[in-house]
């Protein structure tokens, strides 16, 4: 029972995880993977691989990389899997790369569950108990969209539905009643008008610098600096504070690598990068790469400078204080002086200009958060409506407006055609608003024209 | 048994009624090779047409070629009676064209007579049916079983089937003003006690209320003051084997209301039983009363009025668009205010009608009753509304009864991906109705695949295999299909270079590949006319398979798009769940799904999933358990 199409989705919870897995399952598996990684490891190997995206190559992450060719794979298909840092920056990017592949597509609730079963990969009790996954996701689809943000998503959400309804409505009722008086011949061109002003108002949302996601799954601070700047001290004192959640990474040491702030309502979360923890000496200059790797990833950069260092190196053209870059979704920096303790502020003598803090005596530690909180606020005040929470919502919306954008490039004098470019936008939009069905179509029209001659 | 009764007759399938569905079941069921009996209460009102002398439209028209494409009669008939073809949708793409005509009503009657007459294995019974005959266990009860049935006069038809297509009949009750007349028809009787039986039976039925207009008199009609709609110059017939329509085609005047005709219907809206409460049941959003239109879309100061004759030789005239059930006397106040119609003479009122309709959720895709093996319900018995629509379940209702009679496991089911027919039946069964049913090419989910143009391709095949086609059709249907493959060899032998398409002034990406004629086809504009330019050959396709060829090749690409779709609904459909499945041993599924799920007893996992409230999980959960199951048996 092979399927034609290749699926792909965020198999773990998405956002706190430290890592994050992405699965892929079908015949273009195989392809993704030679798409995104060199030398991709051989069935039921895993192998530690740099993934690009297909198409320009820049590289997404590091991560560790899995393969099982059908039919010994969880699904009985081909199947890819990516292990990738838990960051929503890295996720999305690895999710957008599987989206441009061809053939692939995101997987719908239940279907890697669908496939697996077909092929003999699950027997009854491990199918009852991912039943109540996918019910779950099935549930956490329909109510997220209506649950969200006390109900201003969903009024949108909805306003989206009712305004591609309407303009399915008005081209299939050109086809199926064109013999009515009541259809006029101006049904496509109006149709046109509706779903046009929907396609900006999408794409609008869609540009919105992913406020949403950052809502969601926090806003996230990288800590970054020359080996013994202070990141450590400064994570674990941050740890510290009432407001923070840490989390342990299991078999190493007991530093902290994570902290979890709620900042003046905004989920924040502070990282140190093992990239970075493991440079020093020869390879420190791999080290300094892979933090500015991490920095694209975040959306606030810390640069940790102690007494006497360095300015940042490669983010030197950015000012010292925080600033914004023209870019929506590129990283502010923020430089930070460590071990204020350590010198006496002598504002003539100060080679970088900074927010001076210690950790010892905790001086300059509230104005830090305080900052941090303030960037936060400003990157997610609410600037062009309600925010979008969610990757697999932004891919839907991505696809409900291709469809759009294919139907008005589309001869309206083949309204059959264009139907099917609604049909594939309405499908898409159903996957966080419900189900558009025929019936709700007809309603529409019946509701708008007086049919029966 | 005791066949040896003296009042007692034996055949294979009987059939209940002689509409549009009886006719397509019993010809059909006789098709195939059972002895079959077309049950009737007048044999000369066989084939007629109650309401709007039309056959085919959008949709519809697609059913009419797919009932042709089994061999049916509809399509046949229609072209011999059909006064004024008009292709619809002419000018948008042949996935949505809508093959229609007016048909003169004794030509169509006469027509569908002369048909059932020529039917081999076919006899006609007149005969009102007051029971069903079912089988009784040693213990005296019914075991649910039908095997046949009485009539009024106290004979028994027994046969391995029973197909019911009783219309309008089943309980039915006439609203004109404040009057209500029991009948199935104006003047003929209704069918009271096979409703209560049906009810005793435990069946669910509902109610369902449609109209007609009032008929007028033709003489009486300005003409001269009138739009008048000519028919097509080239009329496109509906069957396969038609060649060419030879009936003399008409035109139909167009007139419309006015403010003057609303506010005579708004003045006496309390004596339309729509209105005053009489009438409780659901009718039709498409094909509303006149009252509805003016209530409903009150801003709109004028609808169109179709005046449509009823024969070549009649006088009648159908007003198209002003189904009412207002008191005769206000009918004909209103109507003479249309332009045209100011003298106009009433034929006969118009009415509404309301009637007992089986819930189709009852029903397997054979359009057997699932509690009750051996009774089959076809037509508007089901819920729907039209003679195409009827006519389709009665050739799916035919085919099954006959292929049980026989002793057959098989079921007739037509995919959702194979035609209108599927479509239909599958939306009767898992999600049932609400008001009466009606085709529409928006339903179909693989539309630009469900064409009217390719209903032969979609379902002679298995007509052929079922028998039920027979020899000229399916000697026809051989030849034409020798031809298309032909002609998509040679389309796809045929190729060019960008440099060579660009030189026969065909815009193409100048990226140096070879693109076949089938290829180019696909462009916009291009058709084989201009191809002929490149490849003369081309020239010498038969006009009917080179137009075939340039429809599937100016859908192949999005059809081709819909085939993974297509794949797994085919899949969903081939997993099946036994009658006697145990929902309650699925504990991890909800009790509302459950419940959804004992009640409409799905046949597979396809139909499952089109239940309304249905989830992905639940599917899962139902898909696991079937697998085990078959896996236990097996073992």
């Amino acid at each position: 029972m092979a399927s034609a199409s290749t699926i792909y989705a965020l198999s773990s919870a998405p956002g706190r995880a430290g890592v994050a897995v992405i699965r892929v399952s079908g015949p273009a598996a195989p392809a993704a993977l030679a798409a995104m990684v060199r030398k991709p490891p051989a069935h039921a190997q895993a192998a530690f691989r740099i993934i690009r995206h297909p198409d320009t190559a820049a590289p997404l992450d590091q991560a560790l990389v899995l393969y099982f060719a059908k039919p010994d794979s969880e699904t009985g298909e081909d199947v890819a899997e990516f292990q990738v840092h838990g960051g929503r920056a890295v996720v999305n990017a690895v999710l957008d790369a599987l989206g441009s592949i061809p053939n692939c597509r995101m997987a719908e609730p239940g279907e890697f569950a669908r496939r697996a079963f077909a092929n003999g990969k699950l027997d009854l009790a491990e199918a009852e108990g991912l039943a109540d996954l996918v019910d779950a996701e099935t549930e956490a689809q329909r109510i997220q969209a209506l649950a969200q943000s006390s109900g201003v998503l969903s009024k949108l959400y909805d306003g989206w539905r009712t305004c591609l309804l309407e303009g399915m409505a008005l081209v299939e009722a050109a086809i199926d009643f064109s013999d009515e008086s009541d259809v006029s011949d101006q049904a496509m061109a109006k149709a046109r008008n509706s779903v046009e002003l929907l396609a900006e108002d999408l794409a609008r949302h869609l540009a919105d610098g992913r406020r949403g996601e950052i809502l969601r799954e926090g806003f996230r601070v990288a800590l970054l600096g020359a080996p013994n700047a202070g990141k450590s001290s400064l994570l674990n004192a941050l740890a510290r504070r009432d407001a923070a959640i840490v989390s342990e990474e299991a078999g190493t040491t007991r530093d902290v690598i994570e902290v979890r702030l709620d900042l003046g309502g905004y989920p924040v979360i502070v990282s140190d990068t093992a990239g970075l923890r493991e440079a020093s000496g020869a390879i420190e200059r791999e080290g300094i790469r892979r933090s500015l790797a991490a920095a694209e990833s975040a959306d606030l950069v810390l640069w940790l400078v102690e007494p006497g260092g360095q300015s940042q190196p490669a983010l030197a053209e950015s000012p010292g204080e925080s600033s914004r870059v023209s870019r929506e979704t590129a990283p502010l920096v923020l430089t930070v002086l460590t071990k204020s303790d350590l010198t006496k502020p002598d504002p003539e003598n100060a080679s970088v200009p900074g927010l001076a803090i210690s950790t010892k005596t905790g001086a300059g530690l509230d104005e830090l958060i305080a900052r941090i909180t303030g960037v936060a606020a400003d990157r997610l005040a609410t600037r062009t409506g309600p925010p979008l929470t969610q990757t697999r919502h932004r891919q839907a919306l991505e696809a409900c407006l291709a469809g759009i954008r294919t139907f008005m490039a589309g001869d309206p004098a083949e309204p059959e055609l264009r139907a099917e470019d609604l049909r594939r936008a309405a499908h898409a939009l159903g996957r966080i608003t419900g189900r558009v069905d025929v019936e709700d179509v007809l309603g529409e029209i019946f509701g708008r024209f007086c049919i029966g001659k | 048994m005791n066949t040896g009764a003296p009042n007692t007759l034996n055949f294979d399938v009987i059939v209940v009624g002689g509409g549009h569905a009886g006719c397509e079941a019993a010809a059909a069921g006789a098709r195939i090779g059972a002895r079959t009996a077309l049950v009737t209460h007048r044999a000369d009102t066989i084939g007629e047409m109650s309401c709007n002398p039309a056959i085919g439209g959008l949709g519809k028209g697609h059913l009419v070629r797919e009932i042709d494409a089994l061999d049916g009669l509809m399509g046949q008939v229609a072209d011999q009676a059909g006064i004024q073809f008009r292709l619809l949708n002419r000018s948008k793409g042949p996935a949505v064209h809508g093959p229609r005509t007016q048909a003169d009503r004794k030509l169509y009657r006469q027509g569908m007579q002369r048909a059932i007459r020529e039917t081999a294995n076919l006899t006609v019974i007149e005969g009102g049916v007051e029971d069903l005959i079912v089988r009784a266990t040693a213990g005296g009860s019914e075991d649910g079983m039908v095997e046949g049935v009485i009539l009024c006069d106290g004979r028994r038809l027994r046969a391995g089937a029973v197909v019911l297509t009783t219309g309008t009949f089943l309980n039915g009750l006439i609203h004109m003003g404040e009057t209500r007349i029991p009948a199935g028809r104006v003047g003929e009787a209704p069918a009271l006690k096979l409703s209560e039986r049906l009810y005793a039976l435990g069946l669910r039925l509902g109610r369902l209320k449609t109209g007609t207009p009032a008929r007028l008199d033709g003489k009486t009609i300005d003409w001269a003051r009138l739009e008048m709609q000519e028919a097509d110059a080239d009329p496109v017939p509906f069957s396969f084997l038609t060649e060419r329509i030879t009936t003399p085609q008409i035109a139909c005047g167009i007139t419309q209301t006015s403010e003057a005709t609303h506010a005579i219907i708004r003045a006496n809206l309390s004596r339309s039983p729509m209105y005053s409460g009489q009438i409780a049941s659901t009718g039709p959003r498409y094909c509303p009363s006149i009252e509805d239109k003016v209530v409903r879309f009150a801003d709109r100061t004028s609808h169109q009025v179709f005046l449509e004759p009823e024969g070549l030789d009649d006088d009648t005239i159908y007003p198209n668009g002003v189904s009412t059930s207002l008191p005769a006397e206000v009918q004909e106040a209103f109507l003479k205010t249309m332009p045209g119609l100011e003298r106009v003479v009433i034929k006969r009122p118009g009415y509404a009608i309301e009637y007992d309709y089986v819930d189709p959720r009852e029903l397997t895709q054979g359009l057997q009753v699932k509690r009750l093996p051996g009774l089959f319900l076809a037509g508007q018995i089901n819920g729907t509304t039209g003679y195409e629509e009827a006519a389709a379940q009665g050739i799916a209702a035919g085919v099954n009864a006959a292929l049980r009679a026989g002793g057959s496991d098989r079921v007739f089911a037509v995919s959702r991906t194979e035609g209108y027919l599927g479509v239909m039946i599958d939306d009767l069964i898992t999600r049932g109705v609400s008001e009466p049913y009606r085709m529409f090419t928006s339903r179909a989910e693989f539309r630009l695949k469900l064409r009217a143009d390719n209903a032969d391709q979609r379902l002679t095949p298995l007509g052929i295999a079922l028998s039920c086609v027979g020899p000229h059709r399916r000697a026809a249907f051989e030849a034409k299909e020798r031809a298309l493959r032909d002609g998509h060899t040679l389309l796809n032998q045929l190729s060019v270079t960008p440099r060579e398409a660009d030189r026969a002034g065909l815009k193409v990406n100048q990226d140096g590949r070879r693109r076949t004629a089938f290829e180019l086809l696909a462009f916009p504009g291009v058709d084989l006319a201009r191809l002929a330019a490149i490849w003369p050959q081309l020239a010498d396709l038969a006009p009917r398979v080179g137009a075939q060829l340039e429809v599937d090749a100016r859908y192949r690409s999005y059809v081709d798009r819909q085939d993974e779709d297509v794949a797994a609904l085919r899949r969903d459909e081939k997993i099946g769940i036994p009658a006697d499945f145990d929902y309650g041993a699925l504990p991890s599924l909800s009790g509302e799904v459950r419940q959804k799920l004992v009640r409409h007893r799905p046949e597979t996992i396809a139909q499952a999933s089109r239940i309304e409230g249905m989830t992905p999980a639940a599917l899962l959960v139902l898909l696991a358990h079937l697998k085990s199951g078959a896996k236990r048996r097996s073992a």
